[in-house]
């Protein structure tokens, strides 16, 4: 099994009636609520929890891209994975990813992406969202009804640009380009590896297995929740005839860890209901864009995650049903470990994005849950896969002799002076 | 009342045209809104008595695909033409209400000389920053009759009975909207705006450019600027109409449409 300390960036000083007072966490929250001189400590802040994921040797570290967002405060992943890549050196660097669609020309994904899987030494994981309508219709004015194409012609251009030892013109129908020509390129060859988030639309299984690409589940509903999804999306790998490895993919997990259940529920409720309450209020009229979803996927029933009737349950569910709808898995190690036991197992997934950092969860409680985890439950769940041990396929080949920049500057930012706790304890 | 025949163009796009009226009477080629046809389209109807109406359905409206053939505004417009031709139509009047009045009007712009009158009916196409139309692309479902109709009660004329506990019902609903929202969506999203208004000069026919007076998703302003563009536009302002006039006052819309159109 492998474990990335995924941190979405919420901003953690949304107003308590932030529901009653604003319509929508995402694509017109309230840019009044953004505080630039609060985001000095809370950037700095969210790094350092990453870097911390990897000196307790998690194996990867994430990042994504989020728009006009109030749990994500990372427009640019990639400034932050730069960041990273010169401050740790030994866990992978998930940018789980970049909005191909978004990028005029895609081109700049080839050449920042291979940028940091450089300065990293091999070590970028590269995530090609096609994008939620939130962020890609609506606050970047994509098309909805041509998105998948568009992105279809992006990645198209990405690998070939990555591919290609010559120049080449490129007659895309989104993309004319007379001098296609990847400076720098990526360590990892013939690329990094690829993962493709997916939110619920059964077309990306198609194109995970046409090229063989990780396919990532993010949802925030959790592995109960997800069951279903993912039983349909391994059909597909049976009926394309290729192997049931389970680091083909991936799963997003909400967790938290502390030395009881009891004190699971009183270090973390707060945190864990600020974003279920705050975070997910997004307004439905934007989940969902008429052309979006494709027609085979709507008759799938795969619906959006902030639908509208989600919205309803998001908004009013407490600790206990949290837990045990597996929203989240929280509670003591061992609790942890057998509710992890169970994910790993029923979504037959190899890889985990670790959620610790929920909301406005203070820096020395994500610490604690996250050191509890690498220590007293990753350990008993290294071994799930035995029959597909060493299958590193899905996974990072970083070079061997790597510079380690971190070493020469890891106190740079020790001063006693800087706020750690962002958030309210 | 109505018949229904079928074409193919020469893109080969297959659709279906319903055609009101008669055949001894000069012809009209009518485009639908974003809904689609709906309710009898009693303006056609009242257009039949003076005129033989042809009113083709949008690829991606109907039952037949070819959507996927068009996506940019020249694709439409052009759409828009073959379909006049397909007819074998000689310079019929144009005729297309909201969505479609955006596409008559590129048609007329692109050839002029191939079409009599052109009349529009709260036609999208312009776009007014200090009058910005609301997103048609975020509305929930009960968002729509108050942006539509002068009186939001009649609004069951979008969904057609629709019962919404019906799930095989609401995923055909869904998909039927996805196809006529998303299709629109190529030359609508995410500003409905694709720079007609420096094309206008092109058109040199008869206009009449007919309003809701209470339209609250593109307000009569809209039609003030229509006017400005089109100098020999006969503008109208019909009352307790909103955006879906043609099916809150069909009469007066098509004695304003018939008034041009001779």
């Amino acid at each position: 099994m492998k474990f990335t300390w995924f941190n979405l960036m919420p901003w953690p000083y949304l107003p308590d009636d932030f529901r009653e007072s604003s319509r929508s966490v995402w694509v017109d929250i309230p840019s009044t609520l953004f505080d630039p001189a609060r985001a000095n400590a809370v950037y700095h802040a969210y790094m350092d929890l990453l870097e911390y994921a990897d000196e307790l040797g998690f194996d990867g570290i994430g990042v994504n891209e989020h728009h006009q967002n109030g749990y994500g405060i990372m427009p640019s992943p990639n400034l932050i994975a730069a960041g990273l890549a010169r401050r740790t050196s030994n866990a992978a660097i998930c940018v789980i990813g970049n909005s191909i669609a978004l990028y005029n020309p895609p081109i700049r994904v080839a050449e920042e992406f291979a940028m940091l899987d450089c300065i990293s030494g091999g070590r970028l994981v590269a995530g090609f969202p096609v994008g939620t309508p939130m962020d890609t219709n609506f606050c970047y004015g994509q098309i909805p009804a041509l998105t998948r194409d568009k992105y279809a012609e992006a990645h198209d251009l990405i690998m070939r640009a990555w591919a290609s030892d010559e120049p080449f013109a490129f007659d895309g129908k989104y993309n004319q380009l007379r001098y296609v020509n990847c400076w720098p390129k990526p360590i990892q060859q013939p690329h990094p590896p690829i993962y493709i988030p997916g939110g619920g639309s059964v077309e990306t299984w198609d194109f995970c297995l046409d090229h063989d690409y990780n396919y990532s589940y993010l949802s925030f509903a959790g592995y109960l929740h997800a069951k279903q999804l993912m039983d349909g999306y391994w059909d597909q790998v049976a009926t394309r005839g290729k192997d049931e490895s389970p680091y083909r993919a991936a799963f997003a997990q909400i967790i938290c860890v502390a030395d009881t259940d009891a004190e699971a529920e009183r270090l973390y409720s707060e945190h864990v209901l600020y974003f279920f309450n705050r975070c997910l209020h997004v307004y439905p009229g934007f989940s969902d864009p008429p052309g979006y979803r494709t027609i085979n996927t709507i008759k799938a029933g795969a619906f959006d995650q902030f639908r509208a009737s989600m919205q309803k349950v998001f908004a009013n569910l407490t600790w206990r049903q949290l837990v045990e709808d597996g929203h989240i898995i929280a509670g003591s190690p061992a609790t942890v470990i057998d509710r992890m036991k169970d994910l790993i197992t029923s979504l037959r997934v190899g890889h985990v994005f670790a959620l610790f950092h929920c909301g406005n969860m203070a820096d020395w409680k994500t610490r604690h849950s996250t050191k509890l985890f690498a220590e007293q439950v990753m350990p008993h769940l290294r071994a799930m896969w035995p029959d597909w041990d060493g299958d590193d396929r899905w996974w990072i080949r970083p070079l061997a002799d790597r510079v380690r920049p971190e070493q020469t500057i890891s106190e740079a930012r020790r001063d006693p002076q800087l706020p750690r706790d962002v958030a309210a304890d | 009342m109505s018949r229904t025949i079928s074409i193919t163009t020469a893109r080969g796009i297959t659709c279906d045209v319903v055609v009101f009226g008669s055949a001894a009477a000069s012809p009209v080629v009518a485009f639908h809104g974003l809904g689609g046809h709906l309710g009898g389209e009693p303006t056609l109807v009242a257009l039949g008595d003076r005129h033989e109406v042809f009113a083709p359905v949008w690829p991606g409206f109907g039952a037949s695909g070819g959507e996927d053939e068009l996506e940019d505004m020249l694709d439409f417009a052009l759409h828009g033409a073959d379909i006049v031709v397909a007819l074998g139509l000689e310079r019929p009047h144009l005729y297309g209400h909201s969505f479609g009045g955006m596409v008559a009007a590129e048609m007329a712009a692109l050839s002029p000389a191939s079409y009599g009158a052109v009349g529009l009916v709260a036609p999208m196409g312009l776009w007014l920053d200090d009058h910005p139309i609301p997103d048609v692309y975020s509305m929930l479902p009960y968002d729509f009759p108050v942006h539509l109709f002068h009186d939001p009660a009649t609004a069951s004329v979008l969904t057609g009975g629709v019962d919404f506990e019906d799930r095989a019902a609401v995923t055909e609903f869904l998909i039927d909207n996805s196809r006529r929202l998303g299709t629109a969506g190529k030359v609508l999203f995410p500003i409905p705006n694709r720079r007609l208004a420096k094309r206008l000069y092109r058109v040199t026919n008869p206009v009449a450019v007919v309003w809701g007076a209470s339209d609250r998703l593109m307000p009569p302003v809209y039609a003030e600027r229509w006017g400005e563009l089109l100098p020999q536009a006969a503008v109208t302002m019909v009352d307790e109409a909103g955006h879906m006039a043609p099916y809150e006052q069909p009469a007066a819309v098509a004695a304003a449409l018939v008034s041009t159109f001779g």
